[in-house]
């Protein structure tokens, strides 16, 4: 298993910049408001499925940079992502039971906290009026869950990750 | 996990722009990857275009081009009275613009926000603050430089003002972005002011951040509320914010940076420094 372990944290990097290069592309400008937060989802499956290996500290590197990425105060989505590690791997030998709708409803909230501490973060910054499109990745990133989740859970047993 | 919080707390709003230029190295060929696809089909287009096509284009620029130099010989010789008048006033005058030009890469940074990032960084002398135009006005302005891009604020977003005038009889206020795109608002102009649907907005040059007399946006909507102490007026920017994908970053003073042909003959003028609101 420890022979495996730069492998997983390869596949690990790969996914999370694939994740990133997701959340910043633009290819459709009008689908750009439901554009999920996907490296949220990729975090909380491996935090889910290799919680030994990836902890908070992990989860708050990937925040710093995303703060990077898109621009944002840095420390907001370190802040974000820690938290939600944190629950994921609390929690994770429960939501390893789950069903993937239950596992749904898990990460809703944990979309819709980070979304509110981003909204409560932007509207400290200035009076930017935050339209209603601003909620939608929340629901999009919920229905993207199921998808993600096959798929990350698809590429750890080819890749034979424990 | 309470000292994780209280060190990510204590990063906000310190000056941390070294750590962040270091991770925007890491970070920016995710950047370009994400970028790739739009672009990608942008020269493929581009190469695919067929020989009449290009034939025709031609022929358009190049009339285009003999229109564009006929109206420069004039401005030549505006810019050289102007500054003749000008010194007869005793008045300080404009100085040369430099421009560089920056290509949009297609990320979107945050949905609900009007910011796009540019190829082009500190590495060119890129300053926040910047204006930034396209062929038809003003787009917006850098708000944060990292070494190999930029973010540039549009005027539509809902945190953005612009000083301006109306070019008929330059009446001057500020112009608010909406958060909708191509649309501006201006909140401060009284009821009775001269101002009709059609009018050009142009810089005012007011608050040093944008350089005077480039055409921001056309008033679209006049709407007189008898009730309350200022009208509701819209306008429609100029420039082509959702199209554009080359923007010029214009240096209002001469600092010494990249290309610039602005060798026209200067006389004796105080230096005009640049100076930030």
């Amino acid at each position: 298993m420890s022979g495996h372990n730069s492998v997983a944290s390869l596949y690990f990097i790969v996914t999370i910049a694939m994740a990133m290069v997701l959340r910043v592309m633009s290819v459709w400008p009008e689908l750009d408001p439901f554009n999920p937060d996907w490296i949220v989802l990729a975090l909380i499956y491996w935090s889910i499925a290799l919680p030994e290996r990836f902890g908070v500290f992990t989860a708050w590197s990937v925040g710093l940079l995303t703060d990077v990425l898109t621009g944002r105060l840095l420390g907001q989505y370190a802040l974000i992502y820690a938290l939600i590690a944190y629950f994921s791997i609390k929690e994770h030998r429960r939501l390893r039971q789950f069903p993937v709708i239950q596992q749904c409803v898990f990460v809703f909230f944990c979309l819709l906290g980070s979304q509110s501490i981003i909204f409560g973060s932007e509207s400290m910054q200035a009076g930017n009026r935050l339209s209603l499109a601003f909620w939608y990745p929340v629901l999009t990133g919920t229905l993207a869950w199921p998808p993600v989740f096959w798929l990350l859970r698809y590429i750890r047993i080819v890749a034979r990750i424990a | 996990m309470a000292s994780l919080a209280l060190l990510v707390a204590d990063y906000r709003g310190s000056q941390l722009n070294a750590l962040r230029s270091l991770l925007a190295f890491a970070v920016y060929p995710l950047q370009s990857l994400a970028s790739l696809p739009v672009d990608s089909f942008e020269a493929i287009s581009g190469t695919v275009i067929s020989y009449v096509e290009l034939q025709k284009e031609n022929q358009r620029l190049k009339e285009v081009q003999l229109v564009n130099d006929a109206k420069l010989l004039k401005l030549a010789a505006l810019e050289k009275e102007n500054i003749r008048l000008r010194v007869l006033l005793e008045n300080s005058f404009q100085l040369g613009e430099q421009v560089l030009i920056a290509e949009l890469l297609s990320v979107k940074l945050a949905p609900y926000e009007h910011t796009v990032v540019v190829n082009k960084g500190s590495r060119f002398g890129v300053h926040p603050r910047q204006p930034v135009l396209d062929a038809n006005g003003i787009v917006g302005q850098v708000i944060r430089v990292l070494p190999n891009s930029s973010e540039v604020m549009l005027i539509t977003d809902p945190d953005h003002a612009i000083p301006v005038e109306v070019n008929r009889n330059g009446l001057r206020t500020i112009a608010f972005g909406t958060g909708q795109p191509n649309r501006l608002h201006l909140p401060f102009l009284a009821n009775n002011a001269d101002v009709v649907p059609g009018d050009l907005l142009v810089t005012s040059g007011l608050g040093g951040g944008f350089p005077a007399g480039y055409p921001v946006a056309v008033v679209d909507k006049f709407e007189a509320r008898p009730d309350k102490s200022f009208a509701n007026i819209y306008a429609t920017p100029k420039a082509d914010l959702e199209k554009s994908r080359e923007l010029l970053i214009v240096w209002s003073d001469t600092t010494p940076v990249v290309i610039g042909e602005n060798n026209k003959s200067k006389p004796s003028a105080p230096e005009q420094q640049h100076v930030g609101p």
